[in-house]
């Protein structure tokens, strides 16, 4: 049998790397695999290529796989999730002004001291009857709901307080330099380009947020994945070496130098490496800030869809879509995440694979050695901000426990 | 019935608006710029917005009909599920199109078939052209390749095109492509 072809929708980020890097680097050819890409500008538009068959697999923000799945703003369609594109790689760029007057530009400051000072100038702004205004990807994004998660927990309400609306990637840097905006939720490059042109300072990593939350998923139609299964599954094992590839600190000029180019995110090579390296630099001018793990992609199991990351993305679709908690709805979304595929994937490879399929997220904070089926796993730590813990057997409690 | 439409290519958009004009009193509105957009659809309250695939303010229009209650019927892209077929058409063609609710689909389906027609008609003129700017780089190159075969190897123009057309043939490549090498090449040694 020849080479099969996949073709996969993209957005131009930092976090579709893997799927493109499998491909330059073989690791697709290896598994008898060719990939082509499909690159487009909206979120909506690598959704409708994926549903009407343009394309057989998506890079996806997992939110929106899941709201998808469960039919919200459109009739419900079946998504499955098999692989996790990445964790975090999001950070929280402010305006200047507003950076002066609640950050320390150039650094990261504690979540908390710096919600509490956001929240100050909130207040302010409402009073004088301009809400502060966010942007965020989507609203079904891991950006507005880490966003919204951070925000809440410093006392400022993401729908009264402040005001969250939709901005494309590439508009973060006009809209606030019109002022259009006080501040974006948004991936890579962006934030940088932000600091590049001098209109905004990086202030939070989304992973100060939540030290290991899940971000792009590989989304695939339910029953496009039934019928190429064995394709996608040498997908699944081609991105996990092009994982390993590029958390390699050796390839990093490699890498950057390929995802820079005109097809995939047509970007400056200069900022894309700032990204991968972890090394952002936050204010025009600033030395680069190490953090590590602002960008997740492959250690520690980093790819293997935990049902109980989808589990708490829907408890995020309920509290911020005011919805009622709905069991069966909650047993769907959580299903979006196939474990299994991966599994069958990456048995007899070697590759490190969790004994469960789910566990408390948020409850590791300090290194965890983990069941493991194959490998070996240790987590590190992998808290939210507040040190809550979620339960995805108990999720009524959790929203209940939500401010 | 109000169509608004959104495109930030200026001439699909007239081409699109060409096309609409022969319905029954169509009442069209073009939106080029990506600014205070959502504002003017606000103004003009349409039944029917087209936008192309392409266009990087989808999400953000499709939050506002999300949530937006400026707008006195919501709007969706996909208001029955019975319009299936008209929808994969529409998006073959890269054409995305929302409707106010209870806009009936025998409206409907005729706006939206001469939309695909227009975007499509759109597509080929515009692969047309990319694919004339094509040859004539490609003429371009072959004749620079004769030039150089001439000057170098002393030959005339038909013998320069012969050794450009057998060297073609015997590696099984284009012309255009053989005479790109010989550019390359000679670009590359130098004068």
């Amino acid at each position: 049998m020849g080479t099969q072809n996949l073709t996969i929708g993209f957005l131009p980020l930092v976090d579709a790397c893997l799927p493109i890097l499998a491909q330059e680097h073989g690791f697709a050819e290896e598994e008898g695999l060719s990939l082509s890409f499909m690159k487009d500008v909206s979120w909506a538009t690598v959704l409708d290529r994926l549903l009407y068959g343009h394309t057989d697999a998506a890079h996806m923000l997992a939110p929106l796989a899941i709201a998808t799945t469960l039919g919200r703003g459109r009739p419900a369609q079946p998504i499955a999730a098999p692989f996790v594109l990445g964790l975090n790689g999001n950070a929280v760029t402010l305006s200047k002004p507003l950076a002066h007057k609640v950050a320390m530009p150039g650094e990261l400051r504690d979540p908390r001291q710096l919600g509490a000072a956001l929240k100050v100038e909130a207040a302010k702004a409402k009073s004088a009857g301009a809400r502060l205004r966010f942007g965020v990807v989507h609203r079904y994004s891991g950006h507005n709901y880490k966003l919204r998660y951070w925000l809440a927990e410093c006392g400022i309400r993401p729908d009264e307080d402040v005001e969250i609306i939709t901005v494309a990637p590439p508009f973060v840097a006009d809209a606030l330099e019109d002022g259009e905006i006080d501040g974006a939720c948004v991936g890579e490059p962006w934030n940088s380009v932000c600091v590049e042109r001098d209109v905004g300072v990086i202030v939070l990593a989304t992973a100060q947020i939540w030290r290991r939350g899940v971000e792009k998923v590989l989304a695939i139609r339910e029953p496009v994945l039934d019928r190429k299964r064995e394709q996608f599954e040498k997908l699944i094992r081609a991105m996990r070496k092009a994982g390993a590839h590029f958390v390699d600190p050796a390839n990093l000029e490699q890498n950057s130098r390929i995802l820079s180019a005109a097809q995939y995110l047509n970007a400056d090579e200069n900022l894309v490496v700032r990204a991968i390296s972890d090394r952002l630099v936050l204010a025009n001018g600033a030395p680069p800030t190490h953090f590590p793990d602002f960008m997740f992609q492959h250690s520690e199991a980093a790819n293997f869809p935990w049902v109980s990351q989808a589990a708490w993305l829907y408890s995020q679709m309920v509290r911020w879509d005011h919805l009622e908690y709905n069991a069966q709805d909650a047993a769907r979304a959580s299903s979006v995440f196939r474990p299994d595929v991966y599994r069958s994937a990456t048995k007899l490879t070697g590759d490190d694979l969790p004994a469960a399929n789910s566990k408390v997220e948020g409850s590791v904070s300090q290194l965890t050695q983990v069941g493991a089926h194959q490998g070996s796993i240790t987590l590190s730590q992998n808290t939210f901000f507040d040190r809550r813990t979620f339960d995805p057997e108990h999720i009524e409690d959790y929203l209940a426990a939500l401010p | 019935m109000k169509i608004a439409i959104i495109d930030e290519s200026p001439a699909r958009a007239s081409i699109i608006e060409e096309g609409l004009a022969g319905l029954d009193q169509p009442d069209i509105h073009i939106l080029t710029r990506r600014n205070g957009l959502l504002a003017q659809l606000e103004v003009i309250g349409p039944d029917i917005v087209l936008m192309d695939l392409g266009n990087p303010s989808r999400d953000v229009l499709e939050e506002y009909f999300a949530v937006s209650r400026a707008l006195a019927r919501p709007i969706a892209m996909f208001v029955d599920e019975s319009d299936d077929e008209a929808i994969t058409a529409s998006i073959d063609a890269g054409v995305s199109a929302y409707v106010v609710d209870g806009l009936s689909k025998k409206r409907i389906k005729p706006l939206l078939d001469l939309a695909v027609k227009r975007f499509n008609a759109f597509a080929r003129l515009e692969s047309d052209l990319k694919e004339a700017k094509g040859k004539l780089a490609e003429r371009e190159a072959i004749d620079r390749a004769k030039r150089i075969l001439m000057d170098s190897k002393k030959l005339t123009e038909p013998e320069a095109y012969g050794e450009l057309r057998r060297k073609a043939m015997s590696s099984n490549k284009r012309v255009a492509e053989i005479a790109d090498a010989v550019v390359t090449a000679y670009e590359m040694m130098g004068d």
